[in-house]
């Protein structure tokens, strides 16, 4: 006798909300500037892709050294991805959820990496892992030496993408709000549960957005990885190094490569950012409390 | 199989006893601030008050007091929250939502899942096990949301306004269910609505400022409010002040003669007390129509509103009832002067 009657009112889900075309408020002097704006993202690109040598571009992309440098970076990266996530998400966690003690601080410390320039990342890491550095000895003991080696590569990337993962993932942790985690605590789900089935699902497209975003950073990394890692063919030298090398002697072997990493970017970004919704409101604010379902990422 | 509560958060100005006896649903009502839902949170272990002690069915759920620091997590309390929104897992379906309870104890997933189809066929939602919680209406995701709850198996059910944020078409459905799920289980229930605390609790406790104003049986406190928040409840006129022969003086000096119905109870002269009558008892005049044994007190009108099909006249916290006819011939507007008069015979005086 209960179901029967509030069957008529079901709510469909929300349809992608279209902007409905009318008055937009902008003024035309702000429209030119955001032309202007666009001008100067795209006009490089295009330049570039202008001087494209077309008749050699497969077999300049395809050389033995382009392959190896390329198979190094999407390696490298794909590894400090995962270790952004392994290490990212219970940082994030931590910054969105406990209060605690000089947690502002902290969480200025962490987000430094984005607003470094990555040689100086480069020469920290250097002191902190190298053979001289604060670790290194200890390590050498251990028989481990990380500076130029392709563990310092991922290292690096690490250090440059870290803050990426932490951002988008805690907005998307502050944005969805601990209520549900609230009502599965209430429910006798012990933390653990409640990190595994509530939380890591509700925050997902924060979390795929963070990490194709630290992918991309990683990706794109030259400074710290030329600093800490040096350019050893097939160990440390990943795209950007070769790209900036092959410039000196061979200027259209670097532009055929430099296409490519633009292309990965382009695919990176697209993935990231496929939704409308997402484009719109940003990484960080894809989960919402009452509509996470229909925008994840996958 | 008693819950014993006694806690103060002093961030919120919250200090507060409580019992709940086996089988019991106990209302908590009270203006909004009052600190109900401070008080849940503190009883589910979402928030920790400053000091006190609970005891759930002589499980100690929190001992703050005397530099014990004693405290259950949430999820070994046995005390499942509904809240007023249900909060239904967006990335899971309404079974496994259902079965997320038995399924955080520890139980089987196909054993659980037929849990969750039991309590789903309980509250009447077992044809919508396969949906997502996007899908379904909002009385349907609050059916869903109690299932949940009591698949939980708790030993308290703490229930944060689950009619609030129903439709007018869902809220009389979902209050049914409620009578049948809360018949015999402890329960603690916020509610804004005097139906909800005659149909579904045995006891209703009234919070002000975070301090309990005055408890009993939900009939009790209806029919003989002890505080002005349970007299705007019941719908009567509530007239604080002191003892003073048959009637009561407020503190600006004004008397309002009544009587005790409870003959042989009225208390000595000088003690609190209240004059409590109905908006229907009360007359309204443009002149000072003054004649024992009747009260007549001056006030200034502050709002004329339909009640039913009378118009409820309302002059600060007092208010009559009188007819559409009456009003115009009187040409009543806010802002008058007038006379209330109510006989007193219609007055209940009693101490507080």
């Amino acid at each position: 006798m209960i179901g029967k009657q509030d069957g008529l009112q079901r709510r469909t889900t929300p349809a992608p909300r279209t902007q409905a075309p009318g008055y937009s408020g902008i003024p035309g002097w702000v429209r030119a500037l955001a032309v202007l704006a666009a001008v100067v993202v795209v006009l490089p690109l295009l330049a570039m892709v202008l001087r494209v040598d077309w008749a050699q571009f497969v077999p300049l992309v395809t050389s033995e050294p382009s392959l190896t440098a390329l198979g190094l970076s999407l390696r490298t990266s794909a590894a400090s991805t995962l270790l952004c996530i392994v290490l990212g998400v219970p940082l994030a966690l931590v910054l969105a959820r406990d209060t605690f003690r000089l947690q502002g601080l902290l969480r200025s410390l962490v987000l430094l990496p984005l607003v470094l320039p990555p040689v100086v990342g480069g020469i920290a890491l250097l002191y902190t892992f190298g053979r001289q550095g604060l670790l290194g000895r200890t390590l050498d003991v251990l028989g481990l030496q990380i500076a130029f080696s392709t563990t310092a590569v991922v290292l690096a990337q690490t250090f440059v993408a870290l803050p990426f993962l932490v951002v988008s993932l805690e907005g998307a942790l502050r944005t969805s709000g601990s209520r549900y985690e609230a009502v599965a605590a209430t429910l006798g789900a012990r933390p653990g549960t409640v990190f595994r089935r509530v939380t890591l699902p509700l925050v997902l497209p924060g979390l795929a957005s963070g990490a194709v975003l630290s992918f991309a950073r990683s990706l794109g990394e030259f400074g710290a990885t030329l600093t800490f890692a040096g350019s050893l063919q097939g160990v440390t030298r990943t795209l950007p190094l070769e790209i900036y090398l092959q410039r000196e002697t061979d200027p259209d072997a670097a532009v055929a490569l430099s296409l490519v990493l633009v292309a990965v970017a382009v695919a990176v970004v697209a993935l990231a950012y496929r939704s409308p919704a997402g484009a719109r409101s940003g990484s960080a604010q894809r989960t919402t409390a009452r509509a996470p379902a229909g925008r994840t990422v996958r | 199989m008693t819950l014993s509560f006694q806690a103060a958060v002093a961030g919120r100005g919250v200090d507060v006893a409580l019992t709940v006896r086996p089988g019991e649903t106990v209302a908590l009502m009270g203006p909004n601030g009052a600190g109900k839902s401070t008080l849940l949170a503190t009883i589910a272990g979402l928030l920790r008050p400053d000091s006190g002690r609970a005891e759930l069915n002589g499980r100690t759920l929190f001992d703050l007091d005397g530099g014990k620091r004693t405290w259950v997590p949430p999820h070994h309390r046995g005390t499942a929250l509904l809240a007023q929104e249900p909060l239904l897992f967006p990335h899971l379906s309404v079974a496994d939502n259902v079965a997320f309870g038995p399924r955080s104890a520890g139980v089987a997933k196909g054993e659980a899942k037929e849990q969750a189809m039991r309590w789903l066929a309980d509250v009447e939602a077992d044809h919508l096990a396969g949906r997502r919680p996007a899908e379904l209406s909002g009385g349907q995701a609050q059916r869903v949301a109690v299932a949940r709850a009591l698949a939980a198996d708790p030993e308290l059910l703490l229930l944060d306004e689950p009619l609030a944020a129903l439709d007018i078409h869902s809220a009389p459905l979902l209050r049914r269910l409620f009578k049948r799920v809360l018949a015999g289980r402890q329960a603690v229930i916020i509610t804004h609505d005097v139906l909800d605390a005659l149909m579904l609790a045995d006891r209703v406790v009234i919070l002000e400022n975070g301090r309990i104003a005055e408890e009993g049986p939900t009939r009790a406190v209806l029919e003989r409010p002890r505080s002005s928040f349970a007299a705007g409840l019941a719908g009567l006129n509530f007239v604080p002040g002191t003892l003073d022969g048959g009637g009561v003086r407020t503190s600006e000096g004004m008397k309002v003669s009544g009587h005790d119905e409870e003959a042989g109870q009225l208390p000595s002269p000088g003690g609190p007390g209240v004059a409590v009558f109905p908006p229907s008892a009360v007359s309204v005049f443009l002149n000072d129509a003054h004649g024992s044994p009747r009260n007549s007190f001056p006030v200034t009108i502050t709002d004329l509103e339909p009640h039913g099909d009378l118009i409820r006249v309302r002059a600060g916290s007092l208010a009559a009832d009188i007819t559409p006819a009456a009003s115009a011939d009187l040409g009543l507007v806010p802002g008058m002067t007038v006379h209330f008069v109510v006989k007193a015979a219609a007055v209940s005086v009693y101490g507080t």
